[in-house]
């Protein structure tokens, strides 16, 4: 039973991760994208409607990926070039994809998508517990095992990570240095909704197999949480998405264990840990928060 | 997001399929007093008179996609069925409809381009379908499923099939197919309805496999395809082998089935090409028939005041029509000796008995229907528990 609530919690959490993972670098540069929900279902869709026409589940990813940016392209401009509100812009960007997306995607509805299988590692697929957690997954999966510390390193190891980060906290330091603080936030902010493209992705093309309007059903906004609760660090970040993939699981376990639970409260408990995590952790937020974070230039 | 399209009128072909309904008509018409005949008239005989009569133009509203591989798409698929059987309406249709005010807009934009029988055909267009029936005397509104406290208007209906019936067939071939004895189950809410069905699936089991068990799991959501693949792979890893659901978009829960090369009992539609080696069967819709009766009794004038003219449900016993829901075909692994039980089983429902049929026992193992006795209609219709035999809980 607990193998299978760690199993499940990968592979609902991925999706997230991805998100979270983008939403990371968006807010290190200082803007927080709060349509994280929208640009995840823009993603959702073009990846599923790629690999219907084209049968290459793998362009599906990648058009997952340009939807995602296309759309944070949009916030970009708006946010960064024409000094928008970073809250306000978010959320009717996020309104703008539920409705075209819903609008567009309804020949796409409960069709038969061929996205990614489950592939069982040799060896790592193997070993006891670990495996069955871990190594039994589609290749999405496997490949956020690598992601993580890439933008880890990216982030805190790399020139381009230092510029990102000083967007975040001291724009004016970048202008003194002779680069374009707009710019490095554009590029975070195009990187960041392509992240979230793909988590779209991920949830249609590998988890689901199939496309409904609204699909992400929240895990956009949780992303968005989950990076205040991750400390805008990917590795905390992961833990956090697997935490949520878990408590989005557990409903579905208990109740095949016959554990006498009520569903309905266990559908709200990712929400109520969204709200708790916000609540709790807002000393936090002020500590480790980028210093420029949501200020416009 | 209210797409209006008008079906194309049929093919001259279709004048034939006309030519030769109208011959069967006669026939049954000679054959048979019922009032609802499966034979159909497409236009009003000189005099008729009454609510719905010469019409034109029928409108059709649902509430999804109508390409949804599941119920929406099924209801169009009756659409076009009656287009065939009478080619000379228009059909109107709007898909994706909401279960607001919405809907009074799209009917309202229907009977403006002549639209004279409005098909409604999500559950919860009930309260403004009978809204409009009262405004609009002239028009005839067919609720698909829900219930109108009587009295029913004489220009509206309710209709539904018995689709338990199915489902308790379909639970024979699961409990045949199951090594593990254990089936598994992805429900959405627990509304009588559901219920039924989830009693159905384990009582067909249990018929054959007295051993057999059905886990359940309510994703409290018609559609949350994230939601429901995370419920099936809890079932698969649990031990269930044969998984069935209620859910309106099907496809993520199969092909997860198939991807762990376990069994798959369908719903809402014949989903074999997802599930090539783990198809056993599934409830198939079939609304065509019914359609075609409901529109051949409103323009013969009969329908205020007739068969229809009620909160209209019928099973496979109905001998007039066939119900709206079959049997979806077998796939490859389903054995002959699996077949001939189905097939005596459907034989004993024809001849008048009930799935719901007593001894019945509920999860404590409280007696919900007396030995001997079949469940009343209201004990049907007002389902609040599961069958001994279902491992799951209701919430509360």
């Amino acid at each position: 039973m607990l193998i299978t609530i760690l199993a499940g919690a990968v592979a609902g959490g991925t999706s997230i991760l991805y998100a979270a993972l983008g939403e990371t670098i968006s807010e290190r540069a200082g803007v927080i994208n709060v349509g994280t929900e929208g640009t995840m279902l823009v993603g959702a869709l073009a990846s599923v409607a790629v690999t219907v026409e084209t049968g290459n589940a793998w362009l599906g990813v990648l058009a997952g990926a340009g939807a995602g940016a296309a759309l944070a392209g949009v916030f970009a401009i708006v946010t960064i070039w024409r000094g928008g509100n970073q809250l306000a812009a978010g959320l009717a960007l996020m309104f703008l994809a539920l409705g075209l997306t819903s609008l567009y995607g309804a020949s796409y509805v409960g069709g038969n998508v061929d996205g990614f299988d489950e592939v069982k590692l040799p060896l790592l697929g193997s070993l006891p517990v670990l495996g069955k957690v871990l190594f039994r997954h589609d290749v999405l999966v496997y490949i956020s095992y690598a992601v993580v510390p890439a933008v880890w390193w990216l982030l805190f190891r790399s020139r381009w990570g230092l510029l990102l980060r000083t967007a975040g906290e001291r724009p004016e330091t970048l202008l003194a240095y002779g680069v374009s603080p707009a710019r490095v936030r554009t590029v975070a902010v195009i990187t960041g909704g392509a992240f979230a493209g793909v988590g779209g992705a991920q949830l249609a093309l590998a988890l689901a197999l199939s496309w409904s309007e609204g699909m992400t059903a929240g895990r956009g906004f949780i992303a968005v949480a989950l990076v205040i609760f991750g400390a805008w660090r990917p590795l905390q970040v992961m833990a956090g998405a697997y935490l949520f993939g878990a408590s989005i699981t557990l409903g579905s376990v208990l109740q095949v264990n016959g554990v006498e639970v009520n569903q309905f409260f266990l559908d709200a408990l990712p929400y109520v840990l969204t709200i708790v995590v916000l609540v709790v952790l807002v000393r936090r937020q002020r500590q480790y928060a980028p210093e420029a974070l949501g200020q416009p230039l | 997001m209210t797409h209006l399209q008008t079906t194309s009128r049929g093919a001259r072909l279709y004048r034939w399929a006309l030519a030769l309904a109208g011959v069967a008509g006669l026939i049954a018409f000679a054959m048979t007093t019922h009032a609802a005949s499966a034979a159909t008239t497409c236009a009003s005989p000189g005099g008729a008179k009454g609510p719905g009569t010469n019409a034109k133009v029928v409108g059709f509203i649902y509430v999804g996609s109508k390409t949804d591989y599941g119920y929406n798409q099924a209801a169009a698929a009756g659409a076009k069925a009656l287009q065939k059987q009478c080619p000379k309406i228009k059909i109107l249709e709007a898909d994706t409809v909401p279960e607001t005010s919405d809907m009074t807009r799209a009917a309202e934009q229907m009977i403006g381009q002549g639209a004279k029988v409005i098909f409604s055909t999500s559950y919860g267009y009930k309260d403004f379908a009978v809204g409009l029936a009262k405004k609009h005397k002239d028009v005839v509104f067919l609720q698909q499923g829900n219930f109108i406290t009587p009295p029913v208007p004489e220009n509206a209906n309710t209709y539904f099939g018995n689709v338990y019936e199915t489902v308790y067939l379909a639970g024979i071939a699961a409990g045949k197919a199951t090594k593990s004895n254990k089936l598994g189950f992805v429900a959405a809410f627990p509304i009588p309805q559901t219920l039924l069905n989830i009693n159905a699936f384990e009582l067909g089991a249990q018929s054959v496999n007295p051993k057999v068990k059905t886990y359940t799991v309510f994703t409290g959501n018609w559609c949350d395809p994230g939601k429901q693949a995370s419920a099936a792979k809890s079932l698969l890893s649990s031990g269930a082998d044969v998984l069935t659901q209620h859910q309106d978009c099907t496809s993520t829960v199969i092909k997860a089935t198939e991807a762990a090369k376990k069994y798959s009992v369908g719903y809402h539609s014949n989903a074999a090409a997802l599930a090539p080696k783990g198809w056993l069967t599934g409830s198939e819709w079939n609304w065509g028939p019914l359609y075609g009766a409901m529109f051949s009794n409103i323009e013969s004038g009969k329908f205020s005041g007739g068969a229809f003219n009620t909160n209209y449900t019928l099973g496979f016993a109905s001998k007039a029509i066939p119900s709206p829901m079959r049997l979806a075909p077998y796939g490859p692994s389903v054995k002959p000796a699996t077949k001939s039980k189905i097939a005596t089983a459907q034989k004993k429902i024809l001849a008048g008995a009930s799935p719901f049929t007593g001894p019945i026992y509920d999860q404590k193992g409280k007696v919900q229907v007396a030995k001997g006795k079949k469940a009343t209609a209201k004990q049907i219709s007002s389902m609040s528990y599961l069958v001994k035999g279902v491992v799951g809980n209701i919430p509360k």
